[in-house]
């Protein structure tokens, strides 16, 4: 898919909570620290901190960095799956925090651990079909983990920012995308329960990996490339192994992945996952390196999309922190610490 | 019901938008309503930086109502770049990180929860500047 009139990323940003709790922290509280953990540590999001407030911070770095007016925004879309509220849109309150309001676009997207991606899509829809200039596709999340379960050692917070525009004005361009989704319920989460559940092993191979190589390579196949033409690669990231080995199967390697790989420090950041993972590597990136992306969302879905980075990059990317000075910050806290603020005691 | 108070305020908590003098270009923070005897067109809404330093700062040990989960935690007078001077909560930072005269910048947070049938409070407070 491409739209009609070129465009790109007039700015990004993104942000990590300074909080961090080991996984073998977590493995001490519930296998008696015994076997393997999925990455080092998780990021853990402060006792005033949410899905809202997080979007804004990240938000704040991509109008800076693209030294834009917030009220030239037209739409603010927030995609999530931990909205602080059920029935109130996230977006409404970003766009208020970002001054945006009250002539602009603002909703909620929703699939799972893509969701921000899909606003990215829908984004890209919107100023390619000339009825916006701009548009804020927010992917952030206060990820639930069960106490005790798998996914307690990776759902994490975090959040990214995508600030798309004209092609023109551009820091990095957007060639094209697909889409590809399926109904496969390999992770949900009913209404009004506090926690997921997953398919254990489902969750890999008709999941993760037969969604993001499908993707993947219907994307490379329409453009006619291979994975070595490309700069820099990104996949979702719900552990540290998994995106590794999509990579791999796919024909990227280690090098390609590594500046956007941040999942062995801070976990999966769900929304915020690939699109965290993008910024980081625009944050090294050089005028014409080209990025491939491809998220993923449980239920289960994936878009591919394939970047060209500009030299607007150089002057643009110092306006707002780098992805390294929010994971330069880290302060662990212990599982007490992490279970009070997480909301995991009963208060009686 | 609190919800009229926080939503009047809501462009000053969240973005901390100020007002500046049209004629003299003097900043004030908190917004205030025209003063009686005053023309209403005297001062303007106007965006803030954000950037400051602390001017002064100390720990809440005994919390307001609410304020539970967040104890002990750190509030402080910040000077902003504009020349107002905020009280606010400090975040993303311990007592020991603090000194006079520390550069800060404003973040937006949740102040706090009213209640699983009530609203969340969110606002500025300042944080040691990252990058």
């Amino acid at each position: 898919m491409k739209p009609s009139r070129p465009v790109g990323l007039v700015g990004y940003g993104v942000y990590v909570p300074r909080y961090r709790i080991a996984a073998k922290e977590i493995a001490r509280v519930w296998t008696d620290g015994q076997g393997g953990v999925p990455v080092d540590s998780k990021s853990v999001p402060g006792p005033d901190e949410d899905t809202i407030t997080m979007s804004i911070e990240a938000a704040r770095s991509a109008l800076a960095r693209a030294e834009l007016p917030a009220e030239r925004l037209g739409a603010v879309w927030i995609g999530s799956e931990s909205h602080p509220y059920s029935v109130k849109p996230s977006g409404t309150i970003v766009a208020e925090a970002l001054g945006a309001t009250p002539w602009v676009s603002a909703a909620d997207w929703e699939f799972a651990c893509k969701a921000g991606s899909e606003a990215l899509t829908a984004g890209m829809a919107m100023v390619g079909s000339g009825m916006a200039d701009y548009v804020l596709a927010v992917g952030a999340d206060t990820a639930q983990g069960r106490p005790g379960d798998a996914l307690e050692y990776t759902a994490s917070a975090g959040a990214a920012a995508l600030l798309i525009g004209p092609a023109e004005q551009a820091l990095a361009t957007i060639e094209a995308t697909v889409s590809y989704v399926t109904d496969t319920p390999d992770f949900y989460r009913r209404a009004d329960r506090p926690y997921p559940m997953h398919g254990n092993r489902f969750t890999g191979e008709p999941a993760y990996f037969h969604t993001i190589e499908r993707a993947s390579r219907r994307l490379l196949d329409d453009l006619g490339r291979t994975p070595a033409s490309f700069t820099y690669a990104v996949f979702h990231q719900p552990n540290a192994k998994f995106p590794q080995a999509v990579a791999k199967r796919l024909g990227f390697s280690d090098a390609q992945i590594a500046p956007g790989l941040l999942s062995p420090q801070i976990g999966n950041t769900y929304s915020g996952a690939a699109l965290a993972g993008l910024c980081a590597t625009l944050d090294v990136a050089s005028p014409g390196d080209t990025i491939f992306m491809t998220s993923y969302g449980s239920g289960a879905g994936s878009d591919a999309y394939a970047l060209t980075v500009t030299d607007a990059i150089l002057e643009r990317r110092a306006h707002a922190p780098l992805t390294t000075a929010y994971l330069a910050r880290a302060e662990f806290v212990d599982y007490a610490i992490y279970a009070k603020w997480r909301g995991k005691l009963v208060m009686g | 019901m609190e919800i009229a108070r926080h939503w009047r305020s809501r462009a000053a908590r969240y973005r901390l938008e100020g007002q500046r003098n049209r004629s003299t270009g003097a900043v004030r923070f908190p917004p205030q309503p025209t003063a009686l005897g005053e023309d209403a067109n005297t001062w303007e809404p106007a965006a803030l930086s954000g950037r400051g330093e602390i001017y002064s700062f100390s720990v809440l040990r005994q919390v307001p109502d609410g304020y539970e989960g967040l104890a002990p935690y750190p509030v402080g007078m910040v000077r902003l770049a504009e020349g107002p001077l905020v009280t606010a909560q400090l975040t993303d930072c311990a007592e020991a990180d603090l000194t006079i005269g520390l550069p800060v910048e404003m973040v937006t947070r949740k102040l706090v929860d009213t209640g699983e049938d009530g609203v969340l409070v969110y606002g500025y407070k300042f944080r040691p500047v990252v990058g």
